[in-house]
């Protein structure tokens, strides 16, 4: 039996170092000089460890500044902040008021309107891709930031419907019977009884939309134009269009920086991340 | 009333848009939409491109690769973490981290560690071993299985957590039974926990199909479809040939074509879960 334990936590430690190398290569790679990549191997520390790459990879290289821009992520990271908030807030908003009212409120179609909701969770954007560039240009807000976060509610809202719909339903009826004998109306329950219940599984919407977001490409490489670039694309540009030499530890660098605020609401929020990701895992 | 948005984005965005796109499949355009019926055209242009059956064999070998390595490995350490060891915590966090993170990241990364000049080859070649060979990523013949490799990294922690919940909800009078019958621990796992975890196989292997199916960024950021167009994917083609190649009726056919596989996989799943409904009770 003892020996079963030793066996148990050497297959768990595996794993977890199988798991972790690739990370801890980034990290490692990204506080190198070039030299020490060219001469050393990905699984040694960096001999002296400096973020000059860091710096490379947050501003760009201005000696060889390509208009007003020096190539760095930093303006990118703005995009995705600007980006990811107002889309956040409104996909969830709507998902919460969408949910209540398929949950609570029995209207005739409901049903049918909740599975054609579920059914489009499934569809790969690429099915609906061009005539959304089509309604997003009519709109006259293609390659701009309020077009990228138009597209973002449209694609969240099945997701945090359901997440929503399905919590909703497991609230009691009496109390729901209650509310309405007090005169509550449909926005006053919403408010004042629904949402401050809803509150934990408002946090892993949040949580689960942020990553989404964020981590979004093909949306951002479709709609973002030039001005609209999110942090996906633009390490994506980095990585793929380096003239001259490849720089790895600017590469990695920029790869951490992007990935560095959903691994940061992943290690904070813990088991609400947890939580959510598998019903919202169809998403992908 | 409240329901008007969603509706609107639910009946336009997505069921009025496929018929879009179904239309467009039937049409001549190339750079824009032209409205000139050519019938199914575009399909026999595209059931004839050998670009796109290299594509689909792709998807058939990455999806049987990426789903069972994340069900075989998902399932394996959900059962260690089962055990009861100390640290569940910690190693749960662990293996779902990459989960977090982007698949452009995961991409990334991936394609930095196979790098065969100085990543892992290199790296393994120094420590002694100097005919090691792992230069899959600039191998036409092996580059779609790297896919797989950075696939399953990303997702088993997922695959891993599903199963842990489905682990938990088994009867615990099962394992006292087995224990006093003095069953081997493995052996109750092969032979009676696991075919009760049906349902949660079931869920898993939709979830991943979905991933798989719509695969376009990870493809992107490791191969790029390469070399060549070794290891392209559907998705990836589609997209390519509306956004770059000015091929929308050959994109759009691709796309209601991914969409048909989309729904044969997945079509019994949301029928459980309406019935499942229309039961009333949970599962």
């Amino acid at each position: 039996m003892r020996y079963n334990r030793w066996a148990l936590y050497g297959l768990l430690c595996l794993a977890a170092i199988m798991i972790m190398a690739p990370v801890f290569i980034m990290i490692s790679t990204s506080l190198k000089s070039m030299d020490e990549i060219r001469n050393g191997s990905i699984f040694t520390l960096p001999a002296d460890p400096s973020f000059a790459a860091w710096r490379k990879a947050w501003f760009g290289d201005c000696t060889q500044t390509l208009g007003e821009k020096c190539g760095g992520l930093s303006s990118s990271f703005m995009t995705s902040v600007q980006i990811v908030i107002p889309a956040l807030f409104l996909s969830v908003g709507l998902g919460a008021v969408t949910g209540y009212s398929l949950a609570v409120w029995k209207m005739k179609g409901a049903n049918v309107m909740f599975a054609a909701l579920l059914v489009g969770m499934f569809i790969p954007p690429q099915v609906t891709l061009y005539p959304l560039i089509i309604m997003i240009r009519e709109l006259g807000i293609f390659g701009s930031i309020p077009g990228l976060i138009l597209v973002h509610v449209i694609w969240g809202v099945a997701f945090t419907t359901m997440m929503f719909r399905n919590f909703f339903k497991t609230v009691p009826q009496d109390l729901l019977k209650a509310a309405r004998i007090d005169g509550a109306g449909f926005w006053r329950l919403f408010w004042h009884v629904m949402l401050p219940l809803s509150l934990p599984i408002l946090g892993v919407a949040m949580i689960l939309q942020f990553t989404y977001i964020w981590n979004d490409f093909l949306l951002g490489l479709t709609f973002g134009g030039r001005s609209g670039q999110p942090m996906t694309v633009a390490l994506n540009n980095l990585v793929g269009s380096q003239f001259g030499e490849k720089e790895y530890n600017v590469d990695m660098a920029a790869t951490m920086l992007t990935a560095l605020p959903t691994l940061a609401v992943y290690l904070l929020s813990g088991r609400l991340f947890v939580r959510g990701i598998a019903a919202g895992a169809v998403k992908g | 009333m409240a329901l008007i948005p969603a509706m609107t984005i639910t009946i336009v965005c997505f069921y009025g848009f496929i018929i879009w796109t179904f239309v467009i499949s039937l049409t001549r355009s190339r750079l824009l939409p032209v409205y000139k019926f050519t019938g199914f055209e575009q399909y026999v242009r595209l059931f004839a491109n050998e670009r796109w059956w290299t594509a689909m064999q792709n998807l058939a070998i990455h999806g049987f690769l990426f789903i069972g390595g994340c069900v075989v490995f998902g399932y394996f350490l959900a059962i260690l973490i089962d055990r009861g060891v100390k640290a569940e915590g910690m190693f749960r966090t662990l293996f779902m981290l990459p989960l977090s993170m982007s698949f452009i990241v995961t991409g990334v990364i991936w394609q930095w560690v196979m790098n065969p000049g100085l990543g892992l080859q290199e790296a393994v070649r120094a420590l002694g071993w100097t005919g090691f060979e792992f230069n899959w990523i600039v191998r036409p013949d092996r580059s779609i299985y790297t896919l797989a490799i950075a696939g399953i990294w990303q997702q088993v922690g997922l695959c891993m957590a599903l199963f842990l919940a489905g682990l938990r909800n088994i009867d615990p009078n099962i394992w006292k039974a087995s224990r006093v019958d003095g069953i081997p621990v493995w052996r109750v796992y092969l032979h009676i926990i696991t075919p009760m975890m049906r349902t949660v196989f079931f869920t898993v292997f939709i979830l991943m199909s979905a991933i798989v199916m719509k695969a376009f960024d990870l493809v992107v950021a490791l191969t790029g479809g390469g070399p060549g167009f070794s290891s392209d994917l559907p998705a990836r083609f589609v997209v390519d040939h509306i956004l770059n190649r000015q091929e929308l009726g050959l994109g759009a056919a691709g796309a209601f074509v991914l969409l048909c596989t989309v729904i044969a996989v997945i079509s019994p799943y949301i029928y459980f879960e309406l019935k499942k409904e229309r039961g009333g009770r949970g599962h």
